[in-house]
């Protein structure tokens, strides 16, 4: 199970990319590994308004539907369509290629809350 | 998110779920488990995708150990098959099977099953895990004296190998021809030295073969397809897999399609039913048949971007006119595919109707079904 140092995550496993004051974010290798084979994704348009905690968009194996979390407040810049098509890629690199979506914060002291790799880790570890 | 799969693997309360008696030899093999029915059952090994698709171009070996069986038998064992069940029990010889249904006075589906005649006094059903309790119950209760009914589901471990490389990977191992055995036929044999009844029976849509064999002598079984199925690409597969595979095939399942409030003419079952016999549950489904039913199960394919999950609304021009019993997205045909009950003036293929998605009517349309035609040069002889 694939843990980068250089990210950061949340509770709701998503990983975050901090970049000048947005950030990009996707699931984590445990959550795709947890979910199965993806068949199905559903992400916002360009130019929506998220809400830390709320619902983003959601991703559907073959036998289960899971609501994807925002880790931020702010508006949605960038969307990786590629996904869309291939919602595959989400289980092949769930760190590269299939990053969700890139948002630019309207709340910048919410990026303290995020967890650290060994803080992730260790709350999976707890959550079994 | 909610990782579907992460309570699954840390099963708590696992003292209280059934285990096949396979269930080590899956874990070893990597499988993640799922709680179904009161059993722990293997849901998938190297993934749902890879194994709905194998069992569609070589072959798949699923452990299906938690369905139920029961024996009736004795003198009057046919006459009580016969009234028991939809179908005509007595056009079946011996060594033939047939699916059938039970249902209570009301025509209601009390279980959906195969029943396999032994002999004129010896028959066995194959009955949904779910139900295995209430059919033995249900049958005990309406045989008459002269008729022995017994649980005989912990004497048999039930294996289901099944794809178009079935009869070539079991060819090596059955002291029979796996080809002799026809459609619905089954025959007492050996497979890898091992006493096992083989019947030419699925859940699939694919040529296969469904194994009962005793649970001491099943890991050798077991093994030895593996064995023999490693050059012919065969994967072990799990719930997820035959779950989608008999969603392509629109086959029902009890519980979703199937229930004590739905009969078996609502589910488009008419095939299965022959009201020139008698059985419990007749006159009610006579009375349906000339008034009609007012809801029917359909098969239908999204139009809009989005997949149809059991529970959702069905609806027309704002209208909720059903429900959806069984939906995904199928690895075989790349499409989202689902069952539901419509009003049933909404049934016939080319209709179109709505899903209610998270609050959006996303386009959906009722199909023929099955959805999936087995290409005609994979056909069994």
């Amino acid at each position: 199970m694939d843990f980068p140092k250089d990210l950061k995550y949340t509770k709701e496993h998503e990983w975050v990319r901090e970049e000048d004051g947005s950030v990009v974010v996707g699931i984590t290798d445990h959550a795709q590994d947890s979910l199965g084979d993806i068949v199905f994704v559903e992400l916002p348009q360009e130019g929506a308004a998220v809400t830390k905690d709320e619902p983003f968009g959601v991703v559907e194996s073959v036998k289960a539907v899971s609501d994807l979390y925002s880790p931020v407040t702010g508006t949605v810049t960038e969307v990786n369509d590629a996904i869309v098509d291939s919602p595959e890629a989400i289980n092949e690199d769930p760190y590269g290629d299939a990053w969700m979506i890139r948002v630019e914060m309207g709340n910048p002291p919410e990026a303290t809350e995020f967890l650290t790799a060994e803080e992730y880790q260790q709350y999976i570890e707890e959550e079994k | 998110m909610n990782l579907p799969g992460l309570k699954g693997n840390f099963i708590q309360q696992s003292m209280e779920l059934k285990k096949t008696p396979l269930h080590e030899v899956h874990a070893r093999l990597g499988a993640r488990f799922t709680s179904f029915a009161g059993w722990q059952m293997p849901v998938k090994y190297s993934g749902e995708v890879e194994e709905h698709r194998v069992v569609r171009s070589s072959c798949g070996l699923f452990d299906i150990s938690h369905l139920g069986q029961v024996e009736v038998s004795g003198p009057g064992a046919l006459g009580a098959v016969q009234r028991l069940t939809t179908n005509n029990a007595t056009a079946l010889d011996d060594g033939q099977c047939q699916y059938t249904l039970l249902c209570n006075p009301e025509g209601g589906v009390l279980d959906d099953c195969v029943v396999y005649r032994f002999s004129f006094k010896r028959f066995l059903f194959c009955v949904n895990a779910v139900n295995t309790c209430k059919v033995f119950k249900w049958i005990s209760e309406n045989c008459p004296d002269n008729v022995k009914v017994e649980d005989r589901s912990a004497s048999y471990v039930l294996l289901s190998l099944q794809g178009p490389a079935s009869a070539r990977v079991l060819g090596g191992l059955s002291a029979v021809e796996p080809t002799s055995i026809k459609h619905f036929r089954f025959l007492e044999t050996t497979v890898a030295k091992v006493k096992a009844v083989v019947s030419r029976t699925g859940y699939t849509g694919e040529d296969g073969f469904e194994l009962y064999i005793a649970p001491g002598k099943a890991e050798r079984v077991w093994q030895a397809l593996l064995e023999a199925g490693r050059n012919q690409r065969l994967l072990p597969c799990g719930l997820s897999a035959r779950d989608s595979l008999r969603l392509d095939m629109a086959y029902p399942l009890y519980g979703n399609e199937l229930g004590e409030k739905t009969t078996p003419i609502e589910a488009g079952l008419k095939n299965f039913i022959k009201l020139d016999t008698n059985f419990i549950g007749k006159e009610a489904l006579q009375r349906q048949s000339s008034r009609g039913v007012e809801k029917k199960l359909v098969g239908f394919e999204m139009i809009d971007r989005g997949i149809a999950r059991a529970g959702y609304r069905i609806t027309k021009d704002g209208k909720t006119v059903g429900e959806v019993t069984s939906g995904s997205f199928s690895p075989t045909l790349r499409r989202a595919i689902a069952l539901g009950y419509v009003e049933e003036d909404l049934s016939a293929p080319g209709t179109e109707i709505e899903v209610e998605v998270r609050q959006r009517a996303l386009k959906a349309l009722v199909m023929k079904t099955p959805f999936y035609i087995r290409p005609v040069s994979e056909a069994a002889v």
